[in-house]
């Protein structure tokens, strides 16, 4: 069973917080989930390489030059607080 | 004139066009007086633009045939990790609530080149991550078959809207099975592309080696259609090729020499009886039609679930880092610094499934754990890839049943995330090896929708396509639920 505090590590790294019951949940959900995707532990995968895309294409460029893009105003238009033309966020902690 | 809109097929549609007897309006109104009459028992849409088609079909009607392109003017609706320019997208999360994209997504503008009158936007599970619909963040959505029982997902909402009447045809998106799982379930045919086939660019990621963007319509010929138009290589999308020819309208119906394989690893007691009995009817018409049917073994793809169940959420716990609360969607409030801000917006903005593979996600990812996880998942991977490259040295195309069961009812596998994965046993491998995949209504068990699933090598879609069309035609399987004698119940 994964534990407590491996939960609550995991958790931080993710950025996420959860209540106490919602962490004993997560507890033994995770751990199903866990147990199940270690079948793959069983699988003697020496000299089998690793797959990251199905289907192969290397290479792909386009041409470096300028083009349109989204105005300033566009991109700022759905954040949930803007000052001076930027981004405002909390101060660091 | 009196338009039914279940006979409002996409070519249909083109035709009533063509020749005059309905103006586009006319047609984007009937479909709009559908969705109002159906959808509170069905709830397929997150949103209907119902003044934005009706003034893009008006824009059409106003051309002279002539300067009309061929599609334009038939109605569509795209599920909600679409990108619309100027229309809310949700992606069926609290966390993108109001969130205006300034831009279309590459499909989206495709069929808007193409003229196509876009009705709205379709209810999924949230992020795409479910196979039930189950997840979305603001409403059920029902099986058109049966109301009582869900749609499938993660496209739920572009299953269920086709399989009503509400839509001619949809697009959604597919990463273990979001296509072709739902329209399995619910008895319309949905086509997941060869990864690459259609650009991903403006589609909300999930699992970024995996997703990909495809067509949901009643006929085969309607889903060749659409591929069709959206099947091109972007710029904007590396990984993307586009279809290598243009997608021909199937018409052939004789299916002579062609080679079929059948799946032994996905006969056995996870597939139900019913669904079974379904697969083997299906596997005595492909030979009545000429075709050759064998039995093939791909021992590796029962390690498909579990490879994907590390894949996938590693792919998420990356890619949905981006909701954080600073440039678009939820923020939560007083926050006093930057890292309180992220945690709190994102332990608000996700739902509990997001946030179960965003934790697996990171797990698998942290330190210490990559190669026992990752990188065994990316090995088991080429198995399952070498698999089907051996099956398709002996074989055309493959097939399954693409659903282990019919429907199941709301709320039955929600308690068992585990429970819930085994819905897409069938389809994730296909995903795993960037194959395209389709799902054609079958025929039905107990009065629900059974889908076959059609596999093909890497841009095969239109063998596929093809074989699909012989193969409804021979069915002739209804794709008109019984929806319009249920009495109508206001649903929330």
């Amino acid at each position: 069973m994964i534990s407590r505090s491996e939960v609550e590590h995991v958790a931080r790294l993710a950025r996420l917080r959860f209540e106490e019951q919602e962490i004993a949940l997560l507890q033994q959900e995770l751990s199903s989930i866990i147990d199940y995707i270690n079948q793959l532990q069983e699988l003697d995968l020496t000299g089998v390489p690793a797959t990251a895309h199905a289907v192969n294409v290397v290479n792909i460029f386009r041409l470096d030059e300028p083009r349109a893009c989204l105005t300033q105003e566009e991109a700022l238009a759905n954040a949930p607080a803007t000052e001076r033309g930027h981004f405002l966020v909390p101060r660091m902690g | 004139m009196m338009l039914d809109s279940h006979s409002l097929t996409a070519h249909e549609c083109r035709r009533l066009l063509a020749v005059g007897e309905a103006t586009s309006e006319e047609i984007t109104a009937a479909l709009l007086d559908r969705v109002k009459a159906v959808e509170g028992r069905v709830g397929a849409f997150l949103q209907v633009d119902e003044e934005g088609a009706l003034a893009q079909a008006r824009a059409v009607d106003a051309k002279r045939p002539e300067e009309r392109s061929p599609w334009e003017g038939v109605p569509i609706a795209v599920k909600d990790i679409l990108c619309t320019r100027g229309v809310e997208t949700t992606c069926g999360s609290r966390i993108l609530k109001g969130y205006i994209p300034p831009y279309d997504a590459t499909v989206v503008r495709l069929l808007k080149e193409a003229g196509l009158v876009i009705l709205g936007k379709l209810n999924m599970d949230e992020f795409a991550m479910g196979s039930s619909t189950e997840n979305s963040a603001y409403q059920v959505t029902r099986n058109p078959w049966d109301l009582e029982r869900v749609p499938g997902g993660s496209s739920g909402g572009s299953a269920a809207a086709v399989a009503a009447g509400e839509a001619p045809w949809s697009l959604g998106s597919d990463t273990g099975g979001s296509i072709r799982q739902p329209a399995s379930l619910c008895g319309v045919v949905g086509m997941k592309p060869t990864y690459g086939a259609v650009s991903r660019w403006g589609l909300i990621a999930f699992a970024s080696s995996l997703d990909q963007v495809g067509p949901f319509a009643r006929t085969v010929q309607d889903v060749a259609a659409l591929l069709d138009l959206i099947g091109r290589r972007d710029p904007n999308d590396q990984t993307s090729l586009g279809l290598p020819t243009p997608i021909a309208v199937p018409r052939g119906e004789s299916l002579a020499g062609r080679r079929f394989g059948i799946i032994k690893e996905y006969l056995g007691d996870t597939i139900q009886p019913g669904v079974r009995r379904i697969f083997e009817q299906a596997v005595e018409a492909l030979e009545a039609l000429g075709g050759r049917c064998c039995e093939v073994s791909l021992p590796s793809v029962e390690r498909g679930l579990a490879a994907y169940y590390i894949i996938a959420p590693a792919e998420c716990s990356a890619n949905l880092a981006r909701f954080d609360g600073v440039r678009y969607g939820h923020r939560a409030h007083k926050a006093e610094t930057l890292h309180e801000m992220y945690t709190r917006t994102r332990s608000e903005g996700f739902g509990p499934e997001v946030k179960r593979r965003i934790m697996i996600g990171t797990y698998a990812l942290s330190s210490g754990y990559y190669d026992a996880y990752y990188a065994q998942a990316q090995r088991t991977r080429t198995l399952i890839i070498r698999d089907f490259q051996k099956a398709f040295a002996e074989v055309d195309l493959l097939i399954s049943p693409t659903s282990p069961t019919v429907a199941f009812r709301l709320g039955e596998r929600t308690a068992d995330p585990l429970t819930m994965y085994l819905s897409d046993l069938c389809t994730i491998p296909v995903n795993l090896a960037g194959l395209p995949g389709l799902s054609l209504p079958a025929g039905f068990a107990d009065g629900l929708p059974v889908g076959l699933q059609i596999i093909g090598p890497h841009f095969s879609e239109q063998m596929m396509l093809d074989a699909a069309y012989a193969l409804e035609q021979r069915l002739q399987v209804s794709t008109r639920p019984p929806l319009d004698v249920t009495p109508a119940k206001e649903v929330g």
